[in-house]
């Protein structure tokens, strides 16, 4: 299994010193790169969720909710700090996460999708409706925060969130593949091929795959703050079903069996919007659609299992 | 005569106009491998069901070295020493067999905590040395889901092994198994389960098996015990012969 592993484990780290390096020569990358570690970070909870064969339709509530965090603090508080939105956030976030998880891990496939989509378009329509306090679909602008006291300009800021963002990024990266790895991580992926056994062997499933939700909801957190302190704004969209769907479709373009599977779908997908809406304008969705099937069609597995195809394809030629 | 491990009182339950159990009366005597033999719907899965908390009965209590479990959950249980062999084996078929037994062992241990990688358990030797008693050691490496049937069966049993239980229930050990690895199946398995000092109770259908591994035989016919005795006793008896051998 570590053979297996390693070169993703390679691939994954050039991604993040590329991330570190290249916009330090393309200035309109820094932003670019940010938001792809934010997202890759967001798609992590998603990834997770995968190994025990569930896809929840529903994450951008988490992420939304991260965002708002923020966005409510700047705006009923004032000031702010990075550090202290992503505590912020990444808290909310968790203790959303507990409190639907309790009820969706009850759960399976269709009807667990369907109820995280149900509860975050709950979430979606009262930051709609909710205008006097959310400003309806305007959204909340999220002023420039300082980091630990020091205040930014605009093109200095940009290279502050990518390096914070890179740094959460990381460490969530290496923490998601250890858990992956971990006895609980295994009894996780133990829910997708026969929770039967696992029930038999003394463990409660659904409190397995609920702490994996809570953690993925406290990711999709983390991601949230981090996209509404890069894009200085939170706005419903962030919770509409729309959104939910774009993580999963990065999770699926990136690949589910390896944690650099959501950065790698990240990349991808944010890589494609930004020069294919650059040339297409309003059709850059054709472009990620395109995308999409043939991955489907040559990489099942997602970009990560493309190596693992590419090597079988070779053996079978030999 | 030897502790009393599971006892069942009274025990009655119907599926809509299939009665499975029909005031069920029976011991587990602690160190004994009891054999459950009976025609097919006659009951004995339900038993082991019932005995296991995957079904509740609608009338009897089950306890377990003085504790009542009728009401209990599977994974409660598990965890007061009753551990279950599938007939079809249950196993986390995406994963290697020596991850199927570290998982059984991180579970033993409750909700494990930390970050250590399953590989680096502690309990990883033990988990090796459960597989090579079983005969399945040089699986250890491979999925799951590319073993033999007769190799998953013991999987199987290992993986109910390695929770250290004081009880194990299994249904039909060797269903699915080409006849000329039955006994050996059985050999490696009865003799496992007295290295470990567990008691069993199994359901079996082939006779030959009864007769050869079983200390006493329980006789189930339409919800009741016709008969409990030693495999002599039980296989010479004329009723047993023509209403659940079909001789």
């Amino acid at each position: 299994m570590t053979r297996r592993i390693k070169p993703i484990t390679t691939a994954a780290v050039i991604f993040f010193l590329v991330s570190a390096v290249a916009p330090l020569f393309v200035s309109s990358w820094a932003t670019l790169f940010a938001l792809i570690l934010a997202k890759g970070i967001v798609v992590l909870g998603i990834v997770l969720l995968l190994q025990a064969g569930q896809v929840s339709f529903g994450h951008a509530m988490f992420f939304a909710i991260g965002a708002y965090t923020s966005a409510f603090w700047g705006k009923y508080i004032g000031g702010g700090d990075i550090l202290l939105y992503l505590v912020l956030g990444g808290i909310s976030s968790t203790v959303f996460g507990l409190i639907v998880g309790l009820f969706v891990v009850r759960y399976r496939e269709i009807f667990f999708g369907m109820l995280n989509l149900a509860f975050s378009m709950v979430l979606w329509s009262l930051l709609e409706k909710m205008f006097p306090y959310t400003n309806g679909a305007d959204g909340i602008r999220v002023a420039r925060p300082g980091l630990l006291g020091f205040v930014f300009t605009p093109e200095t800021f940009q290279y502050v969130i990518l390096y914070v963002s890179l740094l959460i990024a990381a460490a969530a990266f290496y923490g998601v593949q250890r858990y992956l790895e971990s006895p609980l991580g295994h009894m996780l992926r133990a829910i997708k091929s026969n929770e039967t056994r696992l029930e038999y062997l003394g463990m409660s499933a659904r409190r397995v795959l609920l702490i994996g939700y809570v953690i993925s909801a406290f990711l999709g957190g983390i991601g949230g703050t981090l996209v509404a302190i890069i894009q200085q704004i939170a706005t419903p969209e962030f919770g509409f079903w729309t959104k939910s769907g774009e993580f999963v479709f990065i999770a699926i373009l990136g690949g589910g069996a390896h944690a650099f599977g959501a950065f790698a779908g990240a990349a991808m997908f944010e890589w494609v919007r930004f020069y294919a809406a650059a040339h297409l304008a309003d059709s850059w969705q054709l472009i990620l659609g395109v995308v999409l099937i043939v991955i489907i069609l040559y990489a099942p597995n997602g970009l990560i299992g493309l190596r693992q195809r590419y090597r079988q394809s070779g053996k079978r030629g030999r | 005569m030897a502790d009393v491990l599971l006892s069942a009182k009274d025990i009655k339950i119907r599926f809509g106009g299939v009665i499975a159990a029909d005031g069920i009366n029976l011991e587990v005597h602690e160190g004994e491998n009891l054999a459950i033999i009976g025609p097919n719907g006659a009951g004995k899965t339900t038993f082991l069901n019932i005995s296991t908390g995957y079904l509740r009965p609608q009338a009897g209590t089950v306890t377990f070295l003085g504790q009542d479990i009728t009401a209990h959950l599977p994974r409660t249980i598990t965890k007061l020493g009753i551990a279950r062999a599938f007939q079809i084996p249950q196993l986390f078929l995406d994963q290697t067999v020596m991850e199927n037994m570290l998982i059984a062992a991180a579970s033993r241990q409750g909700y494990p905590s930390g970050f250590k990688a399953l590989s680096r358990l502690p309990e990883a030797s033990e988990m090796e040395r459960l597989l090579e008693l079983v005969g399945v050691r040089s699986y250890a490496e491979r999925k799951a889901r590319e073993l033999p049937e007769g190799q998953r069966k013991l999987v199987d049993i290992a993986l109910a092994l390695a929770l250290k239980p004081r009880l194990l229930l299994m249904d039909e050990p060797t269903s699915g198994v080409a006849s000329s690895e039955k006994l050996e199946i059985m050999d490696i398995l009865t003799a496992a389960l007295a290295k470990e000092k567990v008691t069993s109770v199994f359901v079996e259908h082939d006779m030959d098996m009864v007769e050869r591994y079983a200390h006493r035989v329980a006789v189930w016919n339409v919800g009741k015990i016709q008969k409990v005795g030693t495999p002599a006793e039980v296989l010479a008896d004329p009723k047993v012969q023509q209403q659940v051998i079909g001789i």
